[in-house]
């Protein structure tokens, strides 16, 4: 295959700086060379490659945007963006372990935490010695996160932890878990560590999507938190909301990778693969369906720098996050089905990786805040009007 | 111990190749320009020897302003600081080696990695021009190095083999792919990158004894020939492989 140069129809290049080019080239690099060539093969298998985390550490994906002195690197949301942009083109499920890393273990540690937590498990979290989830979603509470019944009761030197987690990236190999629970009937945040007594993370299996990331139920009895492990300065569920804004910026610019992967393999297929005497790329409707893709990628990148830049200056609103995420997510899904098209019966092998981001999307589409009620959201922000309470 | 890492802005071997409209120069246009592969293995022997070692690692590339950009990712992987030769002008070998071997002298670096050559004009000698200049020791095509203090144990690739040598500091390694897996330019390396300082000062006066009278691109490739295809083709095949392709 062709070494992969970007999916820049309206010069976007010609707006990022030179540091976010080199980041992004760097990250695009180690994709090419260490993500693509194993992917596939983790897929299939339903394993998330591990071996990539010191790695990926070491290049610097890890809550990228924090401070120097937590041993991250502190770039903006541009390079952030890109960061995602270029991960997702890899795949869906190695994006997801960065964003859960970065946007919902450090950020809530860094925005929420005392000193001696983020002394203590920023730079283990940067240098990926220690790995961190983020336990927000019940099997009976999804799209409506207030209503969890996981429960903390105060005790002598800490708290008694009940209930369970569930969809949870990276439970089973996380070392800490950012789990929100009800304190007196409000939400507060607390550091689950491996190995406390009570606690357990078992692996969901039979998943058509994401087989190349972990997902976990996350199960807690009696579990003794100390008081120096819950997260000080989280009070409501505005804070686990605030984390979400996070991973869903991430996702944002993440679905618009994917969409450059699928086009790029897409459009090289149509080139060379030849029926009644011609490429297929000289056929109309293949046109149409690489001019539709090609489109949706341009919009969301668009979205994706706008937003970035008002989030860089301190002026981005959740509703802005939800409309790029959901209309992000929806066309990337649909972009995905339209390259798999163009493919005919080959774009459902692993040869190619269209099958592979369609699957994927499907999930993304769905997880950190459903097309559904990103929609919602939005209505309620454009009527002054809550369509679901 | 200083050591330097000559490094060249080379388009992307990935890049389509327009030539100018001079005639001999490539157009530039929408050519992406990269770190002359050859030399991030050289980059990657000078941090790993410095890390080993200790010293400073100094970058010193000839050419113009977009060279910087080549620059700046060697500061990125951890190049601790960069001279600029400028010259926008054409340089053949040995007048880029007289430049180079002029600064380094300036610079007192004892060990300098190259890349073996340079993926634009392909010439392969300026890091022994510059050694044979400089009177430094020169070991080329390096698979693998070894410095204990002052001496250096490197293995060669040659036809058929690979040859141990031995030999001393002042010296110049031109690097060999598999001597190394360069890293990657890290976050944290970008960012810092932007601290460190790319001194710029004009490159030495080129005296040319090589001139480019032009440029050509390779023939287009012919269009493959279906002779047949079943075992009465054979002897046509092989009077074409014989007397047209001349292989048999």
């Amino acid at each position: 295959m062709n070494k992969f140069t970007g999916v820049d129809y309206f010069q976007l290049e010609s707006l990022y700086s030179d540091d976010e080019i080199m980041i992004r080239n760097s990250v695009r690099e180690f994709v090419d060379h260490e993500i693509i060539p194993v992917i596939e093969k983790h897929y299939m298998e339903g394993t998330f490659p591990l071996h990539l985390v010191p790695k990926l550490a070491e290049l610097g994906v890890f809550g990228p945007t924090l401070p120097q002195k937590y041993g991250c690197a502190e770039v903006n949301n541009v390079a952030y963006g890109l960061i995602m942009q270029e991960l997702e083109r890899g795949d869906s499920g190695v994006r997801s372990f960065a964003s859960v890393q970065s946007g919902l273990v450090m950020y809530p540690i860094f925005t929420f935490g005392s000193e001696e937590q983020k002394d203590y498990w920023l730079p283990k979290l940067a240098a990926g010695e220690k790995i961190g989830c983020f336990g927000l979603t019940e099997p009976d509470f999804g799209s409506n996160p207030g209503g969890m019944i996981t429960k903390a009761v105060k005790v002598d030197g800490g708290y008694l932890l009940n209930g369970a987690k569930m969809w949870i990236t990276n439970g089973t190999i996380a070392d800490v878990a950012v789990v929100w629970a009800k304190l007196d009937g409000k939400v507060k945040g607390f550091l689950v560590e491996k190995g406390m007594k009570g606690f357990s993370a078992p692996e969901m299996k039979g998943k058509h999507s994401l087989r190349a990331s972990v997902t976990s139920e996350l199960v807690f009895e009696d579990v003794f938190i100390p008081e120096a492990n819950r997260l000080p300065l989280a009070d409501g569920l505005k804070a686990p909301l605030m984390c979400l804004n996070q991973a869903r910026y991430g996702i944002a610019w993440g679905v618009t990778g994917a969409m450059m992967a699928v086009y790029d393999s897409a459009l090289s297929y149509a080139k060379s693969r030849i029926q009644f005497g011609k490429p297929i790329a000289s056929f109309q409707m293949t046109q149409e369906k690489l001019v539709y893709i090609l489109t949706e990628i341009t919009k969301s990148q668009l979205l994706n720098y706008h937003l970035a830049k008002l989030k860089d200056k301190g002026e981005v609103k959740h509703t802005h996050i939800s409309m790029a995420k959901r209309n992000n997510c929806e066309k990337a899904l649909d972009a995905a089905r339209v390259a798999r098209e163009i493919f005919g019966a080959n774009g459902i092998l692993d040869e190619y990786p269209v099958m592979r981001h369609s699957a994927n999307l499907e999930s993304v589409k769905t997880y950190e805040g459903t097309h559904e009620m990103h929609t919602l959201i939005l209505g309620e922000d454009i009527t002054g009007i809550p369509a679901f309470e | 111990m200083k050591i330097a890492v000559c490094v060249s802005h080379v388009p992307d071997t990935a890049a389509k190749i327009n030539i100018g409209a001079d005639g001999k120069t490539i157009d530039p246009n929408g050519v992406t320009y990269v770190v002359n592969p050859y030399d991030e293995f050289a980059i990657e022997e000078a941090l790993k020897t410095k890390e080993a070692a200790g010293g400073e690692v100094i970058a010193i590339s000839l050419g113009g302003e977009a060279n910087k950009e080549t620059i700046r990712k060697a500061l990125a992987m951890g190049v601790d600081s960069a001279v600029l030769l400028k010259d926008d002008n054409y340089r053949d070998s040995l007048s880029v080696a007289k430049a180079l071997a002029e600064e380094i002298k300036a610079q007192n670096a004892e060990l300098v990695f190259f890349g073996k050559q340079s993926v634009d004009f392909d010439n392969s000698v300026v890091g022994q021009m510059t050694a044979e200049l400089l009177n430094y020791n020169c070991v080329s095509v390096v698979v693998s190095f070894k410095l204990e203090g002052n001496k250096i144990t490197a293995e060669r690739e040659i036809e058929g083999g690979k040859e141990v040598v031995e030999t001393s500091l002042p010296a110049i390694i031109t690097a060999q792919k598999g001597l190394n897996e360069p890293r990657y330019a890290s976050l944290k390396g970008i960012m810092a990158a932007k601290k460190k300082t790319i001194e710029e000062k004009p490159a030495a006066a080129a005296e040319n004894k090589v001139e480019v009278l032009g440029l050509k691109k390779p023939a287009a490739k012919q269009a493959g020939k279906i002779i047949g295809s079943d075992a009465t083709a054979v002897p046509e095949l092989v009077r074409l492989l014989k007397e047209e392709a001349k292989v048999i």
